[in-house]
């Protein structure tokens, strides 16, 4: 049973019964699942929750659904310490969260289980979204698995590796002349004149709570208690706001001590509205044109930019943008330290710990979390160039000759 | 939502819009002053006024995105 009671606006307040509805009608401000905890905290232990199945749906009392979920095997990932990369970074205690691992190897996994859920709940028969690739990709893969038909539109020029990622559960691939914001305003049209359930539309206040469960997850595998700092990446912001929202909960539903957990938002130096805001001490984020290698956190206008930076500030945290030269370089430390192999949003959360690290903002006593969110090989032409093989003949002479030296 | 770089503040782009366009603009949300300007607006009228509008209102350099979620890209 759910124990979502209303929508409620963030910044006005009303409220709105339970429906497929993002914003407020009043002032346009985005809505969010407001919970009866009360009657909530009355049901969760920490012995349920341990009880509960190896997935993220081991937390539906604490997510907006009613019905049985729409379920590929998502969450549930690894926590793992890393000590080769916390010796380089001089850190003891640092650990990986590897979301890489998702059925569509992203955490929008995550978000999509429970935006399908509700969909099915709602009585859509299709589901849609605007995506550049992971959240295409998940979203036609639940889709499959829900029985529903999906549209998912991208800009044209996208990574091949991401279209097949996506093509393969055999959604209805759109590919739009044009840029991201192009694709957003076409999705924006569709959303008004047919009945779909879209994702990051009309479903974004119960797909936003599927990020809760990165929080949740860390916190239990950490034996219940959220870690010293944060490190995680932001695109729209929203999944930085939620990962502090789930520890949040989980401490008010006295299931761990009061939080005390440092936020660091990492983002792209060639798309960071949000970093430039915490920078120059202003809770305003001007938007900017995207220009990195990092399209999977390239938004140029982060619908929770302000409530990210809202996080990092009150968290006693910050915020760091890194080069794309730089984020290669933490790509290829991760998979060379640890043997997990990220993509470009995952080398910015390296990057950006580094840095970090590197001017004693993090402390190396201190408990790390840095947030993998998508696996490497959908975008693996941007380190193309690691690919640098000793080429010998089949004998073990010419083994000799190219190697014998350095064996 | 409409966001002015500050070379704009001063223009009256959401006046113009309505009058040369048969766009009907009705502001929900704002926040404008001397450096930086955002507004929400609905706007109201066929889709080729609008597209058209949005389009003059881009060509003069304001930012445009729609208000009904980002795009998750990724």
């Amino acid at each position: 049973m759910s124990y979502a009671r209303a929508l409620r606006c963030r910044k006005c307040g009303r409220e709105y019964p339970v429906q497929p509805l993002s914003l407020c009608d009043f002032c346009l401000s985005p809505l969010d699942v407001s919970y009866d905890y009360k009657a909530m905290a009355r049901v969760l232990s920490r012995e349920k929750l341990a009880g509960g199945p190896l997935s993220m749906w081991r937390y539906r009392d604490m997510l907006p659904v009613e019905g049985k979920e729409v379920d590929i095997g998502t969450g549930f990932t690894p926590l793992v310490k890393a000590d080769n990369l916390g010796r380089e970074l001089g850190l003891d205690q640092l650990y990986i969260k590897n979301d890489c691992l998702n059925p569509t190897y992203s955490f929008k996994d995550r978000v999509v289980s429970v935006a399908v859920t509700k969909a099915q709940e709602f009585g859509f028969d299709t589901v849609a979204c605007a995506s550049t690739g992971n959240l295409a990709a998940s979203v036609a893969a639940h889709a499959t698995k829900a029985n529903m038909k999906a549209y998912v539109f991208v800009p044209s020029g996208i990574e091949l590796g991401k279209l097949v990622g996506t093509a393969i559960y055999n959604p209805v691939l759109v590919t739009v002349d044009g840029s991201y914001d192009d694709v957003n305003r076409l999705c924006a049209g569709l959303a008004q004149r047919y009945n779909w359930g879209f994702i990051n539309i009309n479903l974004r206040p119960y797909y936003a709570e599927g990020s809760k469960t990165l929080g949740y997850e860390t916190a239990e595998q950490l034996g219940w208690r959220a870690p010293d700092c944060v490190v995680a990446p932001a695109a729209s912001g929203l999944l930085f706001t939620r990962i502090w929202k789930g520890l949040d909960e989980l401490s008010m539903l006295g299931l761990i001590e009061p939080v005390n957990t440092h936020m660091y938002l990492t983002q792209a130096a060639g798309s960071s509205p949000i970093v430039n805001a915490f920078q120059a001490g202003t809770l305003h984020v001007h938007p900017v044109e995207p220009d990195t290698i990092a399209k999977s956190i390239a938004i140029g206008n982060p619908a929770d930019g302000y409530y990210a930076l809202r996080v990092a500030r009150q968290s006693g945290g910050g915020a760091c943008a890194v080069t794309d030269e730089e984020l290669i370089a933490g790509m290829k430390l991760l998979a060379q330290t640890e043997g997990i192999f990220a993509e470009a949003a995952g080398g910015v959360v390296v990057a950006g710990l580094k840095r970090l690290a590197a001017s004693g903002v993090i402390k190396r006593n201190e408990l790390t979390v840095a947030f993998i969110t998508g696996a490497g090989p959908k975008t693996q032409e941007i380190v193309s160039d690691i690919v640098q093989p000793f080429t010998v003949q089949p004998s073990l002479e010419s083994f000799e000759e190219v190697l014998g030296t350095r064996v | 939502m409409f966001t002015f770089p500050q070379e704009l503040i001063r223009e009256p782009i959401i006046y113009t819009l309505s009058h040369q366009f048969k766009v009907v603009t009705n502001i929900r949300r704002a926040d404008v002053s001397e450096d930086k300007g955002w507004v929400v607006l609905e706007l109201e009228g066929e889709d080729k006024e609008i597209e058209q509008g949005i389009a003059w209102v881009t060509s003069k350099g304001v930012r445009v995105d729609p208000v009904i979620g980002d795009i998750v890209e990724g």
